[in-house]
Order: structure tokens, then C-alpha cells, then sequence
């Protein structure tokens, strides 16, 4: 027996996202973010998306591309202190953006893609985070219901690939990626290697196959990838 | 702040991580009390990012371009580092793994409250990990000058900017003293050395429990 084979090009994997798509693209800061299919993205030009990403990049980066082609008209994060476009935007109300605490932007993604609606959680009761959201008591103690977070697309970026999808991620480039592959109705992976399938151990697989839909190859790393120097 | 008023701060913070702790320092100064640890000690940095054990800086030269902490600094794995996703990052600090962590603060309060992460209108770039930190590490740390640039407390009756937690603090490390949040109100527990005790209570904008007889300097 042999598992399907998901590879596709970038031009035919990002052309799927249409005009007023929510997606959700992996990495903290450059580890792990997908680059090459942002940047297609740009390319092919869908608009008025909604963004989830744990942070908005840097100016000239991943996410900031996106904002600079005034493509996002909503941006979910935790965090964009690092891009000025990003928060000058916000502050001259182009860009909404809603702040979700990191963990629980986090959590709401993995619920998502567990397929469970929501959880409750104390994090964030008595802070302005708690204000207008659904509050429920479990065993007595009062707590925020977090309704789970998915999306149209997922973007994610894996060191290795199979060619069924079983994704192995490098040190902290691992970060959101595994948890937006399992919470979209697309997961769009990148790899910088796309080997046969068996020759990622099964105990060595991070995101397993059935979650992603396209797998792209990235045949050399643009600069982006790389060290930052500050 | 002067330096040498800064760096004493950073090392008596340093003093409180003790062998076997896992720790989460917080971006910026916080980080900085890494410098004051024994590096033979035997404790676990964790970073929000995704890893536990985290080790030693790397300049641009030696960087693994996948391997950074929560601040953007390229790190190095040691013996024993393990790296998982963020939700998982977040279940260490959620369920009480974290021993202690170490923040910076924009304003803190003598009953433990904190705000560290808006300015409305002036600074908002998002929260991060600083609610979840602050609520859920057994123990709180805050690093934080004792008043602002023009002179204002920082430590004060309540805070006046909206909340990261909620009577969450443990400790204050300042560049003056080190105060303790107690059921009976804010302790001065030690005071830097060659600091007057008026003028630690002259710069804290809230009531100040002074214990009897000499205070232990740092």
C-alpha cells in the first residue's frame, strides 16, 4: 500500500485563497514562518483577508508584506510590537486588530483543529482581555469561555516533508505551525526538504499526513530565512 | 538608572534562582539578571516560544537561524533541552510548571496587581505571554525602577493602567529596595546600599510596612 501524494506547485496551492480568506500562517517571528507562500500570496494579491499569526514579523518580513499590499483588513496576535507599519496602521484604524494572550491564541487553534467548540479558562479574569466575552462556572470557579479559532487556510513552514504530508519541524521553528495545520479547512505546507514517504521515522512525525491538503517544495531558501543581524 | 544601581538589582534578583527551579525571564531587563546566575547551576529556562533548557546566546556567526527565545535572541540547546509547540509552551505555564518568573513593570501595586503591557493611546502592542506568566507562575518577580524618568512611583496604592493580573506579584526588586507583598500590605524587606529609608518611602506611592531595626542591604 502507498499513501497519496500531496505534492502541488506554490501558483496552483495559493491560488485556492480567495478574497476575504481567514488564514492563519505558522511562525514566531522568522522560525517557522512560511516566507515563500506569503510571498506568493502576495504575488497572486487575494484581499481583504483575515491574518492569524502569533505576531505581525518585522517591517520588510512574512506578514509585513501583506500589510504593506494592503491586503489584511484584520489581524488576530498576540503580539506586533516589533513591526511599526503594523501598529502605526492599527493606530490610524486600517488595520483592526484583535490581541488574543499568546497561550490562548494558541489554545484556541488546538482546540479548533481537535474539533471541540471552546474551553474555559481563569486567564485574563479581571483584566481588560475578560471584558464582553461569556463567562461560565466549572467546579465553582468563574472562567472565560474561549471559543475556538479556525480558518479558511493554513500556511505553514516544516524543515522536512513526506510526500503524504507527515511534517518534521526544526528546533523553535515549530512554534504555531503544528497547531494551525490541524485547525484550517486548508493546510497549505511548505518544506525545505520533500523526501519519499518513509524516510520521516513515524515517531519522528509532527504534524501527521491527514492534516495537510498542498505540499509545496522549496527548492532554495531566500535570504529571509536566515539570521537576522541587528 | 545608573548602571551600577542596575546591576545590583539584576544581581540580587539572580540571588532568588535557586537550584532546580524552572524559569521564565521576561524581555528585556529581566533577561538581563542571566548574566548574575551561576552558570553551573542546575536550573531550566524556559522560553514561551517552545523550549525548555534553554542555553547559552549565540552571536549572528554561530546562530542556528531556527533557534531563537521569545525575545529574538539566538540561543543554543544544552543537555536535556527539549522544544514543543506553543500550546504546549503555554500548558508548562498554565499548570503551574513555572517555579518562578521575572517581569519588567510599567506600574505595580502593594497588593501584587501588575500592568506591564498598554498604555492606552501610547503603547499597545499587544500582551503576549505577560497575562498567562503572571497569573500562573508560583512565584512573581518584578523588576522595575522605583519611579519613573520624571521622578513619579511606579510602586503605587493601585495601578492606574489597565491590568496584566491581578495581585500576582510576590517580590519587587527596584533600584532602591527590594519589597515584599504580604496579606498585610507592601514589606520593604531589604534596601540598596547608601539608600536612605526616607527616601525609599518618599518614592513609593504607596504605604511601605519598614520593619523594626536594621534593614538588611543589598
Amino acid at each position: 500500500m502507498v499513501m497519496p501524494d500531496k505534492s502541488a506547485d506554490i501558483g496552483s496551492a495559493i491560488a485556492r485563497i480567495h478574497d476575504g480568506a481567514s488564514v492563519m500562517l505558522g511562525g514566531f517571528g522568522v522560525p517557522g514562518t512560511p516566507f515563500c507562500l506569503i510571498e506568493e500570496l502576495v504575488r497572486q494579491g487575494a484581499k481583504d483577508l483575515t491574518i492569524i499569526k502569533n505576531d505581525a514579523n518585522e517591517m520588510g518580513m512574512g506578514v509585513d508584506w501583506l500589510l504593506e499590499n494592503g491586503q489584511v483588513s484584520k489581524l488576530v496576535a498576540s503580539h506586533i510590537g516589533l513591526n511599526a507599519r503594523a501598529i502605526a496602521m492599527m493606530n490610524d484604524g486600517a488595520l483592526k486588530v484583535e490581541f488574543v494572550a499568546q497561550g490562548i491564541l494558541a489554545e484556541r487553534i488546538r482546540i479548533a483543529g481537535a474539533g471541540l467548540l471552546g474551553f474555559v479558562t481563569d486567564i485574563g479574569m479581571g483584566t481588560p482581555l475578560a471584558e464582553g466575552k461569556e463567562q461560565v462556572s466549572v467546579n465553582g470557579v468563574t472562567g472565560i469561555l474561549e471559543p475556538a479559532l479556525k480558518a479558511d487556510f493554513a500556511l505553514v513552514h516544516a524543515e522536512t516533508a513526506d510526500t503524504f504530508g507527515n511534517l518534521y519541524y526544526a528546533a523553535a521553528a515549530r512554534n504555531f505551525n503544528p497547531l494551525m495545520a490541524m485547525a484550517a479547512h486548508c493546510t497549505i505546507a511548505e518544506a525545505e526538504a520533500i523526501v519519499d514517504q518513509g524516510l520521516i521515522k513515524p515517531e519522528n512525525v509532527h504534524t501527521p499526513g491527514p492534516f495537510v491538503d498542498q505540499l509545496v517544495a522549496l527548492k532554495q531558501l531566500p535570504e529571509v530565512y536566515g539570521v537576522v543581524r541587528r | 538608572m545608573l548602571s551600577d544601581a542596575r546591576e545590583r538589582m539584576l544581581r540580587r534578583a539572580a540571588r532568588d534562582i535557586l537550584p532546580g527551579m524552572t524559569v521564565n525571564l521576561g524581555i528585556g531587563l529581566p533577561t538581563q539578571v542571566l548574566h548574575h546566575v551561576d552558570r553551573t547551576m542546575a536550573i531550566c529556562l524556559h522560553s514561551e516560544n517552545g523550549i525548555a533548557g534553554v542555553g547559552p546566546q549565540l552571536s549572528p556567526e554561530e546562530a542556528d537561524r531556527n533557534l531563537i527565545d521569545a525575545g529574538g535572541a539566538y540561543v543554543s540547546p544544552i543537555a536535556g533541552t527539549s522544544y514543543f509547540d506553543s500550546a504546549v509552551s503555554f500548558a508548562i505555564v498554565r499548570s503551574g510548571r513555572l517555579d518562578l518568573t521575572l517581569l519588567g513593570a510599567f506600574e505595580v501595586a502593594g497588593n501584587g496587581d501588575l500592568a506591564n503591557w498598554i498604555i492606552p493611546g501610547r503603547f499597545s502592542p499587544g500582551v503576549g505571554g505577560a497575562i498567562e506568566l503572571a497569573q500562573k507562575a508560583r512565584r512573581v518577580g518584578v523588576l522595575t525602577t522605583h519611579t519613573d524618568k520624571k521622578g513619579n512611583p511606579k510602586i503605587l496604592e493601585r495601578c492606574t493602567l489597565p491590568l496584566t493580573a491581578a495581585a500576582c506579584v510576590n517580590r519587587i526588586y527596584s533600584d532602591m529596595a527590594v519589597c515584599d507583598v504580604t496579606p498585610e500590605g507592601l514589606r520593604l524587606t531589604e534596601i540598596a546600599e547608601g539608600t536612605d529609608l526616607q527616601d525609599v518611602i518618599d518614592a513609593t506611592g504607596t504605604k511601605l510596612i519598614v520593619p523594626d531595626g536594621a534593614i538588611p542591604t543589598f
